[in-house]
């Protein structure tokens, strides 16, 4: 019996293989697909081009399938409305009734909230960030229009077998020290290219006790070292947050413990300092203290990657009863209606308010440079996302450093790249 | 798909995003002809304006990295793009062109702006016919390279539906 990792299992079952090798071609099954705002349209089209053609006319299975708006909502360019006016259109007559519009929040938020995500499925989205399905234990990767529409034609799509990678994490860091500088921190040593076409599975004890929001902020940002897909074996938290959001059955993989991995990396975060990936690419980090006092015009909290209510929480308990730096556009958008409705019953939101942060509905906010605030030409943004890219946020001659909410706060505050000086708890 | 690629180049060097390539504020449009007045504009400015049919992006490692746009590669295609050889491709936008019929070709070739590079993809042999020197491309997979002879996943999927040698989940 060939010894197999999580996402080699969970490939073989979704081929109906017994087992599967590394750079083998498999059709998988696929148990769900989401497209949001952006690629709705480009895939209903090609799926009518298929479906003009002799295809399908109507959707594998419409239960299957989850429509997101969190790109441009609500619409800011009469594009955008045309988009989801397609959208919206095509989701009625083919009976997809799993279409969120009305910044219910980010599609990689909502999906585990509303319980579409459980362990061991094939979940496939057209958005990079769909591998941060992992968290739970599914395979997750993403894909464009022309492949998702074959996966609405036919509910099936191929996969090589990635080649894995094992990165083990273990310590407890301390003072201002999250998920997010861990993730940065080994995207810094293992580089932006360093994972391309593979699997990456997180292990160690950092990863088996951090709550589901850490463990998604890790596997979010997977894909920024190119890697396939990242997964983790479900932790007690991460079921619970499953079963608390779906009475249906799932199957949870684990990895033979003598499977095999091309690379093994191991990472002690005990000693860790906050993480700034500085720009223009996201391997580019450096510790906090080496970019301090980075003059800076907007900061933002939020996002797929940071915009959870763990996030928000920290970045008040930062604030306090301080205000934003007058030269500072401090934008906050949750990542989700959930998320936004607690913060705001705990009274984060109110803080956010009151320092003369500019809080905007949940959605991915600015963070692709499309909507609710973008950067002039020479403007500099800290933020809590996942890219920082040229140009990513606005013109092409602007710059994003990328960093946990703890320090995105003490930045606005500031008006410069600054490091929280009060004590935090064990930030995992 | 034609056998032998001949055409102008571009060169670009590592990490190439998608954000360069077709930046996301121009995403919402169905015309091919807007995304492909923004191509590249966040790398080099003139390259929309200057790209002619038939010209052929050389680049370094990690070409296409960040988003699953499938606009990033139609809109290179759609500018005139007929080929793009790279040291190694982020995979979501590897797999977007091939989709697409677009040949992505994996090779480490020295080349200069305007130098006339020529792709055998059958023999897998890269020339560069203005500086005399050759190279070789790391060989698509069976099936990848069965998808961009059809001219992409769609025709190749609707060929097999007709012949009968697969199911039609419809």
């Amino acid at each position: 019996m060939v010894k197999m990792n999580m996402t080699e299992k969970i490939l073989a079952e979704a081929a109906g293989l017994r087992e599967v090798t590394p750079g083998e071609i498999i059709e998988a099954r696929v148990d769900l697909a989401m497209t949001h705002d952006g690629t709705s349209p480009p895939t209903i089209r090609t799926f009518r081009d298929i479906a003009s053609r002799g295809g399908p006319a109507r959707v594998w299975d419409p239960e299957r399938i989850v429509m997101v708006f969190d790109h441009n909502v609500p619409a800011n360019t009469i594009g955008a409305a045309e988009f989801q006016r397609v959208t919206r259109e095509f989701a009625r007559e083919q009976g997809i009734v799993n279409i969120f519009q009305n910044a219910a929040g980010i599609c990689h938020q909502v999906l585990p909230e509303r319980g579409f995500v459980r362990p061991g499925m094939v979940i496939v989205g057209a958005d990079s960030h769909t591998c941060t399905y992992g968290a739970f234990g599914a395979f997750a990767t993403g894909m464009g229009a022309t492949d998702m529409a074959m996966v609405f034609a036919t509910g099936k799509t191929w996969f090589m077998v990635p080649e894995a990678m094992r990165i083990e994490v273990t310590g407890e860091p301390e003072g201002h020290v999250y998920a997010k500088d861990v993730i940065l921190h080994i995207i810094g040593e293992i580089g932006v290219d360093g994972a391309t076409y593979r699997s990456v599975e997180f292990t160690g004890d950092t990863i088996e006790s951090m709550d589901v929001s850490g463990r998604m902020t890790i596997c979010n940002m997977a894909v920024e070292m190119g890697a396939k897909n990242g997964i983790m074996e479900p932790n007690r938290q991460t079921l619970d947050y499953v079963r608390a959001r779906t009475g249906r059955e799932f199957r949870v993989y684990s990895s033979d413990e003598d499977s095999q991995y091309l690379e093994d990396h191991h990472f002690d975060v005990s000693d860790l300092e906050p993480q700034v990936a500085c720009p223009d690419d996201v391997d580019n980090v450096y510790p906090v203290h080496r970019v301090e006092g980075t003059h800076i015009d907007e900061a933002f909290l939020g996002s797929c990657t940071n915009g959870r209510y763990e996030d928000l929480k920290i970045a008040a308990e930062v604030i306090g009863d301080r205000r934003v730096h007058e030269d500072v556009r401090f934008i906050v958008s949750p990542a989700s209606r959930e998320i936004y409705l607690k913060a705001l019953e705990d009274g984060i939101i109110e803080t956010f308010i009151r320092a003369g942060a500019i809080v905007c509905n949940p959605g991915c906010g600015p963070c692709l440079g499309a909507h609710m605030g973008v950067l002039a030409p020479g403007e500099v943004s800290i933020a809590t996302t996942n890219r920082n890219f040229r140009g990513r946020m606005g013109d092409p001659a602007s710059s994003v450093y990328l960093a946990n909410p703890a320090v995105v706060a003490e930045s606005a505050i500031e008006g410069v790249i600054s490091a929280p000086q009060q004590e935090a708890g064990n930030g995992c | 798909m034609e056998g032998i690629i001949r055409g102008r180049v571009w060169r670009f060097g590592d990490n190439v995003d998608t954000d360069m390539i077709i930046p996301g504020r121009y995403l919402r449009t169905f015309s091919l002809d807007e995304l492909a007045s923004h191509v590249m504009e966040g790398a080099r400015p003139e390259f929309a304006s200057q790209v002619r049919k038939g010209d052929i992006i050389v680049a370094g490692r990690n070409f296409g990295c960040g988003s699953s746009r499938e606009q990033a590669p139609v809109a290179l295609k759609h500018a005139g793009v007929v080929a793009i050889i790279a040291e190694s491709f982020a995979r979501i936008f590897y797999r977007n062109a091939i989709n697409i019929g677009l040949p992505v070709i994996m090779a480490k070739v020295d080349a200069d702006d305007g130098d006339e590079v020529s792709i055998d993809l059958r023999s897998g042999q890269i020339r560069n016919l203005t500086a005399g020197s050759e190279y070789r491309m790391k060989p698509f997979n069976d099936y990848m390279l069965s998808i961009l002879e059809d001219g992409g996943l769609v025709n190749h999927y609707l060929k097999t539906i007709d012949t009968g040698i697969s199911g039609d989940e419809g």
